[in-house]
């Protein structure tokens, strides 16, 4: 039994932290909030040179050549630091999409600008509120034009190209599009968290080519999320990790009634549950990490524990965390808000923990009855 | 990232399925393994014994202690290998897990060399079984709170009061108890630890019957009971730290638990029951609970897996472990609760979740409460500020017990 990453892997892991820490302290996502930039260009370009947004890339695309179990690291390290890059939807999303479903030549072309960092990728989807489902795509893919309007597109403003949930025929089929071609509008809309910014973006007879073969769109954006989950939930576990610890530090340091606040039992068990959670989601995201690196079986059933444990964790520390800091906690100055941003952008950015804890039951039950 | 056993592993399970085949047979589907006795039944006890001999006989008994003592002295890993392989026969109920687990460590530290060669061999065969008798009435959770008195006489102690929560008392040849012999120091400074014969004159044993039917833990009287001091474990006062000995051995001799109903097993019961007209396992609410419980029990799954990675390194658990407990326990609430409720009218017969609802109260609070856990979590892991004590410094017979006045 060896249920932990090698040494190598955890040298890695530091190298990431150390890096971010001192490129990517909390004040830099602060700017980009605070600035009309989506992101930080500089850091992006920095992560590529290291390698970061090809990790899972084939070297022969120009890609690093890491491997998944490598990846989630990095994404933790970007997760704790909150740094305001398009990880999430370029490199876990996109880059898988076009790594699982793509043919030679889209791989030839799209692999090496991403992992360059030269492109950004995204996917679109929701078209309306609630959950992305076969019978609510109303975008259409028909004769190598794309018409329709995507809602709440992850980096919709930056993203060089999308990949695109559309109908054709009775079906869903993947569509790849340059969002710099013909008949493409972009909208910025507020995003919750404005590090991770979204756009909604109508096509209009827009170009765009087949993602995989007509037919089993669903069924490749299914996987795509599924890894892309797992990964995206180390992020999480970072971010929530990152907040315990802070937290943690404000309580011991901050003195009411003559003690130190973590000393009061109604503290100190709010924390213990926190940690809790934490622990629980990290070793979901090991068991997702490890059916990740294998491709197993038990990806799907993986995936949704991840997503679902990492969502609570973060979730549940981003709001504990401006509670436990009181009054301060809710200012504009204090970093408390960042996290609380980012917590709920990411529980809902691959569909919610709802959507995932159904999509869970029903693997169970395919699974029981199999 | 591996799941394999190592070669090391995969050598000692093999010789482990070896012995067990030979001895006895694999469970049957549905069948659980060892069960736990809960009444004073003799052949059950036979039965143990004659397992345990069997096991000491071939090598596989207290497989963790040092060689001198009887043990074979495996790392963690290799127990835990054991204990998975074990776990699928149908073997006798192990009533030797507080003994070999947490008193034989005590003695081997803190014993005396005659103590150790009295006890230990006899131990590990499972020729006596052992029973510990900390708690009180009212000392719980504040256990350094107890109250049974000992008081030298001659060469002997006279133990009086009373324990509880005393789990095999009933069919126990030795036990270990804590006493206060002096009321006039500080709490934890005056109390005492010795090995008593559980067949002393003076010792009433009374079971206690529990809100599940089952009597698995008794009170235990103790009238002028004598106790040799060469039965006296380490030196007078210092049973405090005795007993840390033990409660950090009960730790690490807390398995992987099971037992109970499963997530999975709701899914199951959610298909044959019916809401709103159609199976229950179509409702929104219940498959959202269902997931909540899959999710929690995955994760406390794969973070067993993370401990014994770094038992298979040669660490041992620290408090990190506690929440195991700390989450499991509640949850096993929560199900069998959701479970009964999932019946309907037919939730109140008792089957499986019924069983989980009514036995599940006890996990809460034994081998210490929620509320207790957490403070373990917060203190020895996230190193946060202790209680505030009112009791440390005041001798003993001076700390309050009740209100002023009454």
């Amino acid at each position: 039994m060896n249920f932990d990453f090698s040494d190598d892997q955890k040298l890695l892991q530091k190298t990431a932290r150390d890096f971010l820490e001192e490129r990517s302290p909390l004040a830099v996502n602060r700017n980009v909030l605070e600035s009309d930039l989506h992101y930080d260009a500089d850091l992006w370009s920095a992560a590529a040179e290291m390698g970061w947004q090809g990790a899972t890339i084939p070297e022969e695309y120009g890609g690093a050549g890491f491997g998944y179990l490598e990846l989630v690291l990095i994404a933790e390290e970007v997760g704790r630091s909150l740094a305001p890059i398009p990880f999430d939807s370029s490199v876990y999303l996109a880059t898988e999409a076009i790594l699982l479903a793509g043919n030679p030549e889209q791989k030839k072309n799209r692999l090496s600008a991403l992992a360059a960092g030269e492109a950004i990728g995204t996917l679109a989807l929701a078209e309306g509120r609630g959950e992305v489902h076969p019978n609510n795509i109303e975008t259409r893919f028909e004769g190598g034009k794309l018409t329709g309007t995507k809602l709440a597109v992850a980096n919709g403003n930056t993203a060089s190209f999308a990949i695109v949930a559309a109908k054709a025929g009775d079906g869903v089929a993947l569509a790849l599009v340059d969002l710099s071609a013909d008949g493409v509008t972009r909208s910025p809309v507020d995003s919750i968290d404005p590090t991770r910014s979204i756009a909604n973006i109508e096509f209009k007879n827009t170009p765009a080519e087949p993602l995989g073969d007509a037919g089993q769109g669903w069924e490749v954006l299914q996987r795509v999320l599924d890894r892309g989950a797992i990964m995206l939930a180390f992020e999480q576990l970072g971010g929530a990790s990152h907040v315990l610890e802070l937290t943690k530090d404000f309580t011991m340091g901050r003195y009411a009634f003559g003690r130190p606040i973590a000393s009061f039992q109604a503290i100190k068990h709010r924390l213990a549950d926190l940690y809790a959670a934490v622990e629980l989601a990290k070793s979901n995201c090991f068991y997702g990490a490890w059916a990740l690196s294998t491709d197993s079986d038990e990806l799907g059933i993986a995936a949704c524990n991840a997503r679902v444990s990492a969502s609570t964790a973060f979730d549940l520390g981003a709001v504990e965390m401006i509670q436990m800091y009181g009054g301060v906690g809710y200012t504009w100055e204090y970093d408390c808000h960042l996290f609380y941003r980012r917590a709920k952008h990411d529980s809902v950015v691959l569909g919610s923990p709802a959507e995932w804890r159904e999509k869970l039951v029903q693997r169970l039950v395919a699974k029981n009855a199999a | 990232m591996d799941f394999n056993d190592t070669p090391e592993e995969a050598e000692f399970r093999a010789e482990a399925r070896t012995f067990l085949d030979k001895h006895v047979r694999p469970l049957k589907p549905g069948e659980t393994a060892g069960g736990v006795l809960e009444r004073d039944d003799p052949e059950i006890v036979k039965q143990a014994k004659e397992w345990q001999a069997c096991k000491k006989d071939n090598g596989w008994a207290c497989l963790t202690w040092p060689k001198e003592f009887g043990g074979r002295a495996v790392a963690s890993n290799l127990n835990v290998v054991w204990n998975q392989e074990e776990g699928k026969y149908a073997t006798a109920a192990n009533i030797f897990g507080i003994g070999i687990g947490m008193l034989g460590p005590t003695i081997m530290a803190h014993g005396t060399d005659a103590q150790k060669s009295q006890h230990l061999e006899r131990m590990a065969r499972g020729d006596d079984v052992w029973c510990q008798l900390f708690s009180e009435p009212s000392a719980g959770s504040d256990l350094a709170g107890l109250r049974t008195s000992a008081v030298k006489d001659g060469d002997d102690w006279l133990l009086n009061g009373q324990k509880i929560w005393t789990t095999g008392a009933q069919f126990s040849e030795w036990g270990m108890i804590v006493t206060r012999t002096d009321p006039n120091v500080a709490k934890h400074a005056g109390l005492t630890y010795f090995i008593v014969d559980m067949k002393s004159p003076g010792i009433e044993i009374r079971p206690i019957k529990q809100i599940n039917g089952d009597s698995g833990f008794n009170e235990v009287f103790f009238s002028d009971t004598r106790v040799p001091d060469s039965n006296r474990v380490d030196a007078v006062g210092n049973g405090w730290a005795v007993a840390l000995t033990t409660l950090m051995n009960e730790r690490s001799s807390i398995g992987a638990g099971g037992g109970g109903m499963r997530a999975e097993d709701l899914i199951r019961l959610a298909q044959d029951c019916t809401l709103n007209g159609r199976p229950a396992i179509e409702d929104s609410a219940v498959r959202q609970k269902i997931a909540n419980f899959y999710v929690n029990a995955s994760g406390l799954k794969y973070t067993g897996y993370r401990t014994l990675t770094a038992l298979s390194r040669g660490t041992t658990p620290g408090p990190e472990s506690s929440i195991g407990k700390m989450v499991g326990a509640p949850m096993a609430q929560e199900l069998g609760s959701f479970a009964t409720e999932l019946m309907g009218i037919t939730g109140s017969q008792i089957s499986g979740p019924q069983e989980t609802y009514l036995g599940s109260p006890g996990l809460r609070i034994a081998g210490g409460t929620d509320e207790i856990l957490r403070n373990i979590l917060a203190e020895r892991v996230l190193r946060l500020p202790p209680e505030p004590r009112m009791d440390k410094k005041v001798a003993f017979r001076e700390i309050p017990t009740a209100p002023p006045g009454k």
